[in-house]
């Protein structure tokens, strides 16, 4: 029997996986230690806890476990490398590279260096949503202390050239950032292969638990230093004080360590139901896929369909199927999706969007009850819809002279 | 956001959705909004001459649930109304009626507007003078 609703909101956060919880429930009360206290055996305990989840953390990116430190979330990871390297490389310059496009940790953040007195160039993106490298090259300056883009994108989920991009940053000795929330768990990532000097991510995007995450700071080739943004005890080598989250710790290096072995064959199984669900809502006149298609993760499709609008059709489904658009008015703003925006979408399509985020718990049976769902909506507000009809009877709605408000 | 009952309503049963012959002198058109800002309305009515009253009113809508609602229910309240009448329907009328939060308010002045629309539309069209509004200032 099909369990109503039906969750696809995936890169909003994730359902933990049981297995998960199992091995996190211990150290909530039975092995309660602060990791440390490096003088009685709960210290002993909780540390060696810790231990082994840096380890099962830094296995899944290629990193060694003492390049990891662990933070609250990505948010916290973005602000860390941020803020930390410009303060940190201060005396190299104070000019930071990033992309329209990124997550609103990294662009506030950004914002934030700004009045520090830092510059920042935003890049644009393709139509596609993937940076132009001779852009990117071409931004950089003799000031340029780093380059932050991320691994993949939350809204359309194209995955940026990242190894192209290192490779870059390299040859001009400028540090390489990316936040891979999106990515890391879903397809391979690792930061010797890709050339990464600092990495963040997060425990709730991949079935670990939330308030919890990881910034990955390399340590040799070259050795990549943070100011510290939370003063305290000293933990995490320095760069992060405050008592370890040891359950969330231990949860999200379960995590880690499921995504290593499960990953494969995952990504067959998501992949293939992802192609299905795009594929047959691509049967409807007049859908759109945003962003780039083949440079894209495995779980994600974010489409459009022209002249309807994004809230309206959820409403259609959203007390049977959680996902979501980049509609405006879905957010606080009346502003639609600033990532659709930026491929070149007019506001039109940018309203007309859903995006859709399946899981490891995703079934064949949910994304057949999503497709006829989703399509059925789509063609009963289209018989609503002012627009289709114009559009039905051949006339250019660009030739209208919209009253704007 | 959570929807109010009557707006789930209106979206799931909407009254009155359909096209009226725009060319005929006795219908009024008015097609408010712009596709950029999410939402477009188009709302007609059909004015029985010799009476003067609305006999028939239908709309379209491109935008969320709470602007499908505000046209649904503006078609109803338009029916067996006569033009004069109409022209008085404030959309804090529509607010209330459906619910709509603060967010949602310029759903509610679209459909007003989309009524003046047809209205001045329906007027011009039989040699009347077009009325002024006053700008509501809430978009």
């Amino acid at each position: 029997m099909l369990k109503l609703p039906i969750y696809l909101d995936n890169n909003a956060t994730t359902p933990m996986d049981p297995r998960v919880l199992e091995a996190m429930i211990p150290y909530f009360t039975e092995h309660f230690g602060n990791a440390a206290s490096r003088n009685h055996p709960f210290g002993w305990e909780a540390e060696e806890a810790v231990d082994y989840a840096r380890e099962q953390v830094a296995k899944l990116i290629g990193a060694d476990p003492k390049e990891i430190i662990f933070t609250s979330g990505a948010t916290e990871g973005d602000n860390l490398a941020i803020k930390g390297v410009f303060e940190m490389y201060a005396s190299k310059g104070n000019h930071i590279i990033t992309a329209v496009t990124e997550h609103k940790a990294v662009l506030d953040t950004c914002k934030h260096i700004e009045k520090a007195g830092g510059e920042v160039t935003y890049l644009n993106v393709k139509e596609d949503g993937l940076v132009d490298l001779k852009e990117l090259e071409a931004a950089i300056k003799p000031t340029t202390v780093l380059i932050a883009i991320m691994y993949a994108n939350n809204e359309i989920g194209v995955i940026q050239p990242v190894k192209e991009i290192s490779a870059i940053a390299k040859k001009h000795g400028v540090l390489f950032f990316t936040d891979a929330t999106q990515a890391v768990g879903k397809i391979p990532v690792d930061v010797i292969k890709d050339g990464i000097d600092l990495l963040t991510f997060s425990g709730h995007k991949m079935y670990g638990p939330k308030g919890v995450g990881a910034l990955y700071v390399r340590r040799k080739n070259p050795r990549v230093k943070v100011t510290a943004q939370m003063d305290g005890g000293g933990h995490e080598r320095g760069m992060r004080s405050g008592t370890l989250n040891v359950p969330g710790i231990v949860g999200f290096g379960k995590a880690c360590e499921l995504c290593r072995i499960e990953m494969e064959e995952d990504t067959k199984r998501i992949s293939q139901l992802r192609d299905k669900l795009e594929n047959s809502l691509m049967q409807l006149e007049e859908a759109y896929v945003n962003g780039n298609k083949e440079h894209r993760l495995p779980h994600v499709a974010n489409i459009s369909f022209k002249y309807v609008e994004g809230e309206g059709l959820m409403m259609g489904f959203n007390k049977n199927i959680a996902l979501s658009s980049g509609s405006a008015c879905t957010s606080a703003s009346l502003e639609p999706s600033y990532v659709l925006k930026a491929l070149g979408l007019g506001d039109d399509l940018a309203h007309s969007s859903l995006r859709f985020g399946l899981s490891r718990f995703t079934t064949e049976e949910q994304i057949d009850y999503t497709i006829k769902a989703i399509s059925e909506t789509v063609l009963k507000l289209r018989e609503m819809s002012p627009l289709w009809e114009m559009y039905k009877e051949g006339i250019d709605l660009n030739s209208i002279e919209w009253a704007h408000h | 956001m959570a929807y109010s009952e009557k707006v789930i309503d209106h979206y799931s049963n909407p009254k009155n959705v359909g096209t009226l012959d725009k060319a005929s002198k006795t219908v009024g058109t008015g097609l408010v909004g712009a596709p950029e800002c999410g939402d477009v309305m188009r709302l007609q009515i059909e004015v029985d001459e010799t009476t003067g009253i609305i006999k028939d009113a239908k709309f379209k809508t491109f935008g969320c649930g709470s602007a499908i609602a505000s046209s649904s229910l503006a078609t109803e309240w338009l029916k067996g109304k006569s033009v004069d009448e109409a022209v008085k329907i404030d959309n804090m009328d529509i607010v209330e009626e459906l619910n709509l939060p603060p967010v949602k308010i310029h759903c509610s002045v679209l459909a007003e507007d989309a009524i003046k629309a047809a209205i001045n539309d329906y007027r011009k069209k039989n040699g009347l003078e077009e009325l002024m509004f006053e700008e509501k200032g809430v978009h």
